[in-house]
């Protein structure tokens, strides 16, 4: 369904859109940003646990709800909205689907049930130092070592890096380049020689860690020197969950717009009643609507198989960052000298699109790898 | 028929046109035997030409009619919204005299509502209509009027009181265009094309039966009007496929669809010509390039997901859910890529751009494009305008304060008139 949702698919995003109303308050939001964990873990029990919403997208054989993409996208849309603090992205999102994408059938039996019942968090380490999620930016090696691997390198901007449990870490094999020798595996957070720190996030609402590797015993996942495509899919579908997120959160800031610009009064009448300040209120309309539907059909076309989801996940991903952080823009300026306070909630959002603008890739970046998708398929036709 | 159900409309659809479908009648002899048997216009009146279909059937005796090849009413240009019109607000005379000959053909019709000094702001018409004796006189201007200089007849917004409100004081009437106080000027536009004209009107008359509703009630007839213009945008490519094949009827409808469609052949170049793009930016090499690259992407996602959004719409009205916000950002999302495409033409043209005709890169058509692109966030309601409805209908934000509403028309401010 690329272009409506079924009345199950409604349902489930007002059941979601109540639950974070009432567990994801801004005062919870501000509160759980001051921690180091960053997530309540009363709310992530009832989330896991009596929602599911942790295995959403897992297959019932490993402990999941067996629903697709587009649902998994409907429930980080609602999270983007609420700005919930939770480390949902890079447990159920990133890591769950690196495993369902290159895991063995014995590791998928092995690891997913935990993560879709939300007892393991797990998070996804890429990119490292440069920030690049490509798999020429990956640096970090794997050698063998009596049966297992050993990792040498720094991982950096993984989310939730310093919560999770259970790390699944790109690396390659000495020597190797390019997509060649890439493999992924599997690392305890309690392993020797892990050296975790937690980075100064712009956005406090999602934490980032920077991992160092020395000597790190890891398990693989799936096939040696396998990982480049099963890593590619993981991260088209991340990029199109991003997507979506950023979309919730870019309308939740469009709503509180119109909301203040009909409160605030100025010159004896509502700010609303302008036509400058309505017809940049119709303008943000438009944006959202757009990466809505962009945002919308890479997710279900996951779910269909399109053979396209690559640029489809960098549109909908260029897409959402522009018109999130547009938003955000005109937010701030509609709420005027408030809107720059601490005090108003905008900034919480506004920091969100800031870090999510960059997170997986600069919209530079998406903009021209779809261009390269889309010249490599007609080529190839 | 009391119940319509589809098969029924198919079979019974399908029984006339075996009976009565010939290619080698004559365009309008055909089209007065199909006014006569209801199947022209199903969806109006019985009593009108029509037999009470439900407009959801339409497409359905519409496929019939594709399938056997046969030709339909005149469904091209304004004729269609005066129809609708005169349905709704007509009297028996009107419906008696005019729908008859819109459904075959025979007559042309225009819309008189802008003028020079009245665009977005229709309510300020100044064009007066005044009683005298047993007829009304019409004098004014007119402007941006498709096919006046093929009409017939013309839809006639003016106004008959200066001393009410702007819009109380306006009256919709039918105006005679063969007559000699109606003078048809082509209007030339910036891209060279004269798709439009002025009408200067001069002691033209009317006759009282020639009103449509009642003295002063013309801002109402003119939103239904309007209403069905904003509709049947996409009536125009619909029904604008003419065919080749050599009866007479089918020759005789090409011609009428070439002379319907004359005023509208730059239109795809106004809309920017996205799918040109690539083929553009291969062509000269500028593909390579980065910069143009990210510019040909942002265009492209533009594009996209504006298509998407549009399916969104129609998704939803075909799940019979209330429309959505997405079902008004249409004409607002056109005119940006319209813009952004000119932009990347201009970019991959390079210095070309300055050029035009044949020595313009495609026999002049990128230059076509480039001059053409301004008209589409005019036309049928400026961006801003559509920013106004936007934000007023979707997102209930106030109107902005007006100072020409609560006051004699008369006293409004208006444009000096050089």
């Amino acid at each position: 369904m690329k272009f409506s949702f079924t009345d199950e698919q409604q349902e489930f995003r007002l059941m979601l859109r109540r639950f974070l109303e009432d567990k994801s308050p801004t005062t919870e939001v501000r509160r759980l940003m001051e921690t180091d964990a960053g997530s309540d873990p009363e709310v992530w029990r009832q989330l896991s646990q009596e929602l599911g919403l942790t295995a959403v997208h897992i297959p019932e054989e490993y402990g999941g709800q067996g629903f697709g993409i587009s649902e998994l996208a409907i429930a980080v849309e609602e999270m983007g909205r609420a700005l919930l603090c939770a480390p949902y992205f890079a447990s159920t999102v990133m890591a769950a689907t690196a495993i369902l994408k290159a895991g063995t059938e014995e590791q998928k039996r092995a690891l997913l049930p935990k993560i879709a019942a939300g007892e393991v968090i797990a998070t996804l380490a890429v990119a490292e130092q440069q920030g690049d999620w490509t798999a020429g930016g990956i640096a970090t090696t794997a050698t063998p070592s009596s049966g297992a691997f050993q990792l040498n390198g720094t991982k950096s901007f993984v989310l939730d890096g310093c919560a999770a449990d259970l790390i699944v870490v790109t690396a390659r094999k000495p020597g190797s380049s390019g997509e060649d020798g890439l493999s992924l595996f599997t690392v305890a957070s309690d392993a020797a020689g892990l050296k975790k720190t937690a980075l100064k996030a712009v956005d406090d609402t999602r934490k980032l860690a920077r991992l160092e590797f020395e000597n790190v015993e890891a398990s693989l996942l799936g096939e040696e020197g396998g990982a480049a495509e099963p890593l590619q899919e993981t991260l088209d579908i991340s990029a199109i969950c991003l997507a979506n997120e950023m979309v919730g959160g870019a309308e939740r800031l469009r709503e509180s717009s119109v909301e203040y610009a009909n409160l605030r009064v100025q010159f004896g009448r509502p700010i609303s009643s302008f036509q400058t300040l309505k017809h940049k209120a119709a303008d943000m309309l438009l944006d959202v609507e757009l990466a809505k539907s962009a945002a919308y059909y890479a997710a279900a076309a996951v779910d269909d198989g399109d053979d396209d989801v690559s640029a489809l996940a960098s549109l909908a991903k260029a897409s959402a960052a522009d018109a999130y952080m547009q938003t955000a823009v005109h937010t701030i300026q509609i709420h005027g000298g408030i809107g720059f306070t601490w005090d108003n909630d905008t900034h919480l959002w506004f920091k969100r699109a800031k870090s999510s603008e960059v997170f997986l890739g600069t919209t530079a970046f998406h903009r021209e790898r779809m261009m390269q998708n889309w010249q490599e398929q007609e080529a190839a036709q | 028929m009391s119940e319509f159900t589809e098969q029924q409309v198919r079979t019974d659809v399908r029984a006339w046109l075996e009976a009565n479908w010939d290619p080698n009648l004559g365009l309008v002899e055909w089209r007065n035997k199909l006014v006569d048997s209801g199947w022209g216009a199903p969806h109006w009146p019985k009593e009108w030409y029509g037999m009470d279909l439900p407009v959801g059937l339409v497409p359905v005796v519409d496929e019939e009619f594709e399938s056997f090849g046969a030709i339909g009413v005149a469904k091209i240009g304004i004729r269609v919204f005066a129809a609708a019109t005169i349905l709704a607000h007509g009297t028996d005379l009107h419906k008696e005299k005019f729908l008859r000959r819109i459904l075959t053909g025979e007559d042309t019709w225009c819309q008189l509502f802008s003028e020079p000094g009245s665009g977005s702001d229709l309510a300020g018409a100044m064009t007066r209509a005044e009683r005298q004796g047993n007829k009304w006189i019409v004098n004014g201007q007119k402007v941006w009027t498709t096919s006046a200089h093929k009409a017939e007849y013309g839809l006639l917004l003016a106004r008959t009181d200066m001393d009410v409100p702007k819009h109380q004081g306006l009256t919709y009437f039918i105006l005679d265009m063969k007559q000699p106080g109606v003078e048809v000027v082509p209007l030339r536009q910036m891209n060279g094309y004269a798709s439009f004209n002025q009408v200067f009107i001069t002691d033209a008359e009317i006759a009282p039966e020639f009103m449509i509703e009642g003295e002063g009630e013309g801002w109402k007839v003119a939103t239904t009007t309007l209403m069905h213009e904003r509709r049947t945008a996409d009536g125009l490519r619909k029904y604008s496929k003419p065919s080749d094949r050599p009866e007479r009827i089918y020759q005789e409808e090409a011609a009428e669809i070439a002379v319907a469609l004359e005023p509208y052949k730059w239109y795809p170049q106004r809309a920017g010509r996205v799918d040109l793009i690539m083929q553009r930016a291969k062509e000269t090499g500028r593909i390579n390039d980065p910069v143009v690259r990210q510019e040909i992407a942002k265009l492209l996602i533009l594009d996209r997901s504006a298509e998407w959004t549009a399916r969104r719409a129609r998704a939803a009205q075909a799940q019979g859910r209330p429309q959505g916000p997405e079902g008004s950002l249409g004409k607002l999302a056109s005119s940006y890529i319209a813009r952004a495409s000119n932009q990347v033409h201009t970019l991959i043209t390079g210095t070309d751009a300055m050029l035009t005709g044949d020595e313009s890169p495609m026999d002049g058509l990128i230059a076509e494009i480039l001059v053409s692109t301004p008209a589409i966030s005019i036309a049928g309601g400026t961006d801003e305008i559509q920013k106004n409805i936007i934000s007023e209908r979707v997102l209930k934000m106030p109107k902005e304060p007006r100072s020409d509403t609560d006051r004699p028309f008369r006293d409004v401010p208006k444009n000096i008139v050089t």
